[in-house]
């Protein structure tokens, strides 16, 4: 059983009869018993609010890239070091297989356990993260693979030394490299795509995002901090600054959401990671077909084109 | 007998205000706390007489400071801000803020662009103002970025542009961070077309700012004392649970660090500028590659 959130207490009860049936023994009580749980578990999923998602996005048992990687491609090697300074395991890439394509797959990465997250500085990147991923999309371009980003942050690490080996030149690189990448590029948002440090690596040909995952401008607690002062509210931010996948789409920011199982992707990461590198693999066979200078161009004019004032 | 011993001040204060004295004759400088008279502040370019500390400079200002008398055309002034989220809040109604935003900076949005020349030499100029809304880059001042850039390319003049504010504009979403990938898309066309880009950060340039393109000058201009990074100085505070230095993440810091080309004075921008354009230009007076194909380095 994975661990609740608050707003799922009322899963609780309808577990312990699934248990007590299981215990118990008889097929007709188990089914009835999971039947009951996989329908409440689908009415509070199908009607969440975005604060409630970004803790859906955070859940620390969700699947982070190395598992889309394990359960979604085969092959992968991962690459390591930025060739200029240091390693940096917040964020990881190296090519891989999907459905027998090799690609060039780079994502954040957060620990599942305290020792992990503090190796994995929770995801949070420092400048050599950004400098090995556009190390490693150069490479993709070089011999033709296409590229595969997942975002799963909370946003760039914002210590004085990350200011003295340039955070910000580090991120605006990076995403000057993605943008005119010769070869196609899919972006998935897994989980949280948080603020520049997630973009760095999401400007892709197509953005997707997965069901529950949410994509801001920045955390929801930095963003009440900016406005009010007071991270404390953040729920408030977070429910009114639009970060949701279905928002996003709405917007058009995002080309297209990823289902997730039922209760979220935390409660199978197998079905999450088939239902991704299927999405995946549809849009880069895609684009593929088009022409290298047609499909820079459909990149331009997508970034180029985001609209949003008046005139 | 105490009196004797008494310490007496070495320096006499200078008073705040005196009664009946005009509310502007005097500024003080926030760095030293010398009192400058406020009509020498235009002949100094605000610029603290004794410390040399940069006052801060409206984007018409500081373009004005710059630029050949008189030269600069100002273009894209009918580009405003929207509300696209419907951003509310009890506190905050981000439409009715807008108009506010514009009464107290006096420019339409963060970003102000034209032409004008620098030592007779035809550039397009911009500046962020940062009386609007902190100088964020929401998508209309993400925009006007972007079409300073397209106009450089389609007059074929370098770019100048001052870079500033804290980044993303949070009532506008990832509306607003996405203007970071649209003004790098429009500044890889000016980079085909072989046109420089020089980018001054003035105090502060944050965030999506510099995370986009401030920091992607073909040269990197800092003024003195002024705040670069990619975070804020309140948020390394809380991350490193320690007080930063006086001088970190400052113009000299960056420097020091490898992270600008050159930090010049206000007073010395226009002849630094002016060398640049002579030098960049002069060897590029063809398009040397097709629009569309990226630089091979």
């Amino acid at each position: 059983m994975v661990s609740l959130l608050e707003f799922e207490t009322t899963l609780r009860p309808l577990e312990s009869e699934l248990e007590e049936a299981r215990r118990v023994g008889g097929n007709g009580h188990v089914d009835s018993a999971q039947e009951r749980l996989t329908d409440q578990l689908r009415r509070i999923y199908s009607d969440l609010t975005p604060w409630q998602k970004v803790q859906v996005a955070r859940h620390r048992e969700r699947p982070y890239t190395l598992d889309y990687l394990q359960w979604g491609f085969t092959d992968f090697v991962e690459l390591h070091g930025d060739r200029s300074f240091a390693e940096d395991r917040a964020i990881i890439g190296g090519p891989a297989l999907l459905n027998g394509r090799s690609v060039m797959v780079i994502g954040h990465q957060k620990g599942r356990d305290t020792r992990e997250n503090i190796s994995r500085n929770f995801g949070m990147p420092h400048p050599e993260g950004y400098r090995k991923a556009e190390r490693l999309m150069r490479q993709a371009e070089h011999f033709g693979m296409p590229v595969v980003t997942m975002v799963d942050t909370p946003g760039a690490n914002a210590g004085l030394s990350d200011e003295e080996r340039g955070q910000a030149e580090a991120i605006a690189s990076s995403i000057a490299t993605m943008l005119a990448l010769r070869v196609p590029t899919v972006a998935v948002v897994i989980g949280e795509g948080g603020s520049g440090g997630a973009l760095a690596i999401a400007v892709a040909d197509r953005i997707l995002m997965l069901e529950h995952a949410v994509f801001t401008v920045a955390s929801p607690e930095a963003a009440a901090s900016i406005l009010w002062r007071d991270a404390g509210k953040a729920s408030e931010a977070a429910n009114n600054m639009r970060i949701t996948a279905q928002d996003l789409k709405y917007f058009g920011l995002v080309d297209d959401i990823i289902p997730e199982p039922v209760g979220g992707a935390h409660r199978d990461h197998a079905a999450a990671a088939s239902s991704v590198a299927s999405a995946i693999n549809s849009c880069l066979q895609g684009l593929s077909e088009l022409p290298i200078d047609e499909l820079l161009a459909a990149r331009y004019a997508k970034y180029r084109n985001i609209a949003f004032f008046s005139e | 007998m105490k009196e004797i011993f008494k310490r007496h001040p070495r320096y006499a204060h200078a008073p705040e205000a005196f009664e009946g004295m005009p509310d502007n004759l005097w500024v003080r400088c926030p760095q030293c706390r010398e009192l400058l008279y406020a009509k020498e502040q235009e002949s100094t370019l605000r610029v603290c007489s004794k410390c040399k500390y940069h006052f801060p400079v409206s984007a018409h200002e500081r373009i004005a400071m710059t630029v050949d008398e008189d030269s600069f055309r100002e273009y894209g002034q009918g580009v405003r801000a929207a509300d696209p989220l419907g951003f509310r809040s009890p506190s905050q109604n981000y439409s009715e803020k807008l108009t506010e935003y514009a009464q107290e900076a006096g420019t339409n949005e963060a970003f102000i662009y034209g032409t004008a020349r620098i030592e007779g030499q035809d550039v397009v100029i911009g500046a962020v103002e940062f009386k609007f809304c902190g100088g964020s880059m929401g998508a209309a001042a993400g925009e006007k970025i972007a079409r300073a850039m397209d106009l450089a390319v389609e007059k074929r003049y370098p770019l100048v542009i001052f870079a500033a504010g804290g980044g993303a504009r949070m009532q506008e979403g990832v509306i607003s961070l996405m203007q970071m990938a649209k003004t790098l898309a429009a500044l890889d066309r000016l980079r085909d077309a072989g046109l420089p880009f020089f980018s001054v950060m003035v105090d502060p340039c944050l965030g999506g700012t510099t995370a986009s393109y401030a920091m992607m000058g073909d040269v990197t201009i800092a003024e003195p004392g002024a705040y670069i990074g990619f975070a804020g100085k309140r948020v390394i505070e809380q991350t490193i649970r320690q007080k930063l230095p006086q001088n970190a993440a400052r113009a000299e810091f960056l420097q020091e660090h490898g992270m600008v080309d050159l930090v010049v004075p206000r007073a010395e921008l226009p002849a630094t500028l002016g060398r640049l354009v002579r030098l960049f230009v002069s060897c590029n007076r063809e398009e040397r590659r097709p629009v569309g194909e990226p630089a091979r380095v």
